[in-house]
């Protein structure tokens, strides 16, 4: 006959995947997060210029320039918006097939303008730039917003998908007296609660891959350390918040009560451990605490190791946070945890 | 103390547990034949699911002895957790797995048994093999629970209040159930607040009341114990002519006489007689029937004879 660890990490894993909610949760939201923010926080390119002008004829030469923005007006209506402000520089045709460039040149914007349109004006008329030019852009990954959103992104949701995994089965086993039913057989206990650390494994594959896979590919999010060492980190950190998750289920009879203290636990951790932001931005003397954190610890590893391509070596410190909380998460929520 | 009787599968002995501050059981005597279906009937709050829990091993006794299969929970809670089959009142098993995987799943558990198919043939669940248990009706739940409980081919079944909230036709199926299983040998502990029910499936019967066992007996002797055969329940008067309750009293082979929401219940001896007596009664009082019932005594009476209160009063 089936083995029992077997029987009920299967059972465990087809109960998470038939629950559309957990895989919307789970798989969905931290994609559709990382796309958002992504494209809000993407580096643009550089600010086009708005200019005015009143003749077709220099209008027609200066949108060769495509950084500059030009606009056609009336004279009257040309020096009430260079008055305002609207526009950098308004260029007039001037004497003998001239231009003449009315700018203000304190304004960097106005200076650029000048050298832009006057460029412009220039090539049309047929110069020709005695050497050749070209442009090479530095949007380097590695560097940008989204490289540093997706390690924390993972950090997340490694936390989020162990503690409400753990949190919601546990109590809810506990509650419909499942978990009763099952200590009446001969079910050796520790395979109950290593089954929701198996079957944990399992979907964090899936997880880690989904978000790896769409930040490479969507984003070009560099992987620059060792993929065997992210694994590592990945299956460390979500058996350190599985075991936090166990401590916070180890005693709760209600959903309610159980998902209050998963908030509890959870929001802090969101807000000082560096997922949208560097945590370096909270006060010095808050730094040992939130260095201790098992969030905190769980993303510097990962972003040192994929944007900085750290070695294990030197990740020990994280490494001994997250081995901590999950030994004295573990030991406490074996001696507290409820079978009934 | 002494050892159990060669023949007792289940002995309990001097079992007390309080929870806080309410005492539930308290100075329990239990002993349960093998092969015999043996039932704890009683009123909520009686101490039955109580005692249910610490004989399966799920709750720890205060103080007092349980034997089982002539083991204990102490030092044997391995081996006789093989042996067991255990039904709780209201387990929800999971209700995204399907029946066979929750089947499978139980079956895992243990060394030795039928098959996975086998059990929810047994349980005639063959059409819902692949249905999802939340899904299936009440009954067919229950019949579920019950696969799960012989899953591991038990010799000792315990069954908590297994049909309470089911229809009739569902109670049927679960008994003709629990009586093959009796059928073959085995052996049952029972609690039921439904008399029918201990009276059809149960060979002896502990009627229990605030945590004791109040009467002990096959339900034949039970019922036989409160000297009555037949009860007679009826409604007369009103309030304007109400009905002179001590004169039934006077009657000759009539019992005892409660009167409960405006209805009126005497326990008889010769019904063919009391009957007569009573509506001679009646007309002599010039106070009008307008309902007559009458019901062979049953273990509700027993119990109402004992403790003044209806079973399923809360």
């Amino acid at each position: 006959m089936e083995h029992p660890l077997a029987q009920l990490t299967l059972v465990r894993f087809l109960e998470f995947i038939r629950e559309p909610e957990a895989l919307f949760w789970v798989f969905i939201f931290p994609i559709l997060l990382a796309a958002g923010l992504g494209i809000a926080f993407r580096n643009r390119p550089a600010d086009v210029l708005r200019i005015a002008t009143v003749t077709p004829q220099l209008a027609q030469s200066l949108r060769q320039e495509k950084l500059l923005d030009v606009a056609e007006l009336p004279a009257a209506a040309a020096e009430e918006a260079l008055r305002t402000g609207k526009v950098a520089l308004l260029a007039l045709p001037g004497a003998a097939g001239g231009v003449v460039y009315r700018y203000d040149s304190t304004n960097p914007e106005g200076r650029t303008a000048r050298m832009l349109a006057d460029r412009a004006v220039q090539r049309a008329a047929g110069r020709v730039d005695p050497v050749a030019s070209t442009d090479q852009l530095m949007l380097e990954p590695g560097s940008r917003y989204i490289d540093f959103l997706i390690p924390g992104l993972l950090g997340m949701n490694l936390m989020g998908s162990a503690i409400w995994g753990m949190g919601y089965a546990i109590v809810d086993a506990r509650r419909k007296k499942l978990m009763k039913r099952l200590v009446a057989t001969p079910m050796p206990r520790h395979y109950y609660l290593l089954s929701f650390l198996l079957s944990r494994l399992l979907l964090l594959v899936v997880e880690v891959g989904v978000l790896l896979g769409f930040g490479a590919l969507v984003f070009g999010v560099p992987l620059r350390g060792s993929l065997p060492d992210l694994v590592l980190l990945c299956v460390l950190g979500s058996l350190s918040f599985s075991a936090l998750g166990l401590l916070i289920a180890s005693r709760a009879r209600t959903i309610e009560a159980a998902s209050g203290l998963m908030n509890t636990v959870m929001m802090p951790l969101w807000i000082v451990s560096g997922v949208f932001f560097s945590a370096q931005r909270f006060p010095e003397f808050a730094q040992p605490v939130i260095k201790a954190l098992p969030l905190t610890a769980a993303i510097d590893a990962l972003r040192m190791n994929m944007l900085q391509g750290a070695s294990l070596a030197q990740l020990t410190p994280q490494m001994g946070v997250l081995a901590g909380w999950l030994i004295v998460c573990f030991g406490l929520a074996l001696k507290l945890f409820r079978w009934r | 103390m002494t050892a159990a009787a060669p023949g007792a599968a289940l002995q309990v002995r001097n079992l007390r547990k309080a929870y806080k501050d309410v005492l539930a059981v308290d100075g329990l005597e239990l002993e349960v034949q093998a092969g015999e279906c043996f039932g704890l009937l009683g009123p909520n709050g009686a101490g039955k699911t109580t005692t249910m829990e610490i004989c399966e091993g799920l709750v720890s006794a205060d103080f007092g002895e349980v034997e089982m299969l002539g083991m204990r929970w102490d030092s044997d809670a391995a081996q006789l957790r093989h042996r067991l089959g255990v039904q709780l009142q209201d387990t929800q098993l999971g209700e995204k797995l399907t029946v066979l995987e929750t089947v499978r799943l139980f079956r895992s558990f243990y060394r030795a048994g039928p098959t996975p198919a086998e059990v929810i043939a047994l349980v005639q669940l063959d059409e819902k093999r692949r249905s999802r248990v939340g899904n299936l009706s009440g009954g067919q739940k229950q019949r579920l629970a019950m696969a799960c409980a012989l899953v591991g081919d038990p010799d000792f079944l315990f069954l908590d209040e297994p049909t309470t909230g089911l229809d009739p036709q569902a109670r049927r199926q679960l008994w003709d159930l629990i009586e093959e299983f009796k059928a073959s040998g085995r052996t049952i502990l029972l609690t039921t607040h439904y008399m029918d029910e201990a009276e059809r499936l149960c060979d002896r019967i502990a009627i229990m009341d605030h945590g004791k066992v109040i009467a002990l007996g096959t339900p034949r002797e039970l019922i036989a114990s409160i000297g009555v055969e037949h009860v007679v329940e009826f409604s007369a008067g009103s309030a304007a002519k109400p009905l002179d309750i001590s004169a039934l009293r006077q009657i000759e082979c009539v019992r005892q006489v409660r009167c409960e929401n405006g209805s009126v219940q005497m326990q008889v001896t010769e019904l063919h007689r009391a009957v007569p007596a009573l509506l001679d009664e009646l007309s002599r009082q010039d106070v009008p029937l307008t309902e007559l019932r009458t019901h062979s005594a049953s273990l509700e009476d027993v119990f109402v004879t004992l403790t003044g209160r209806h079973l399923r009063d809360e």
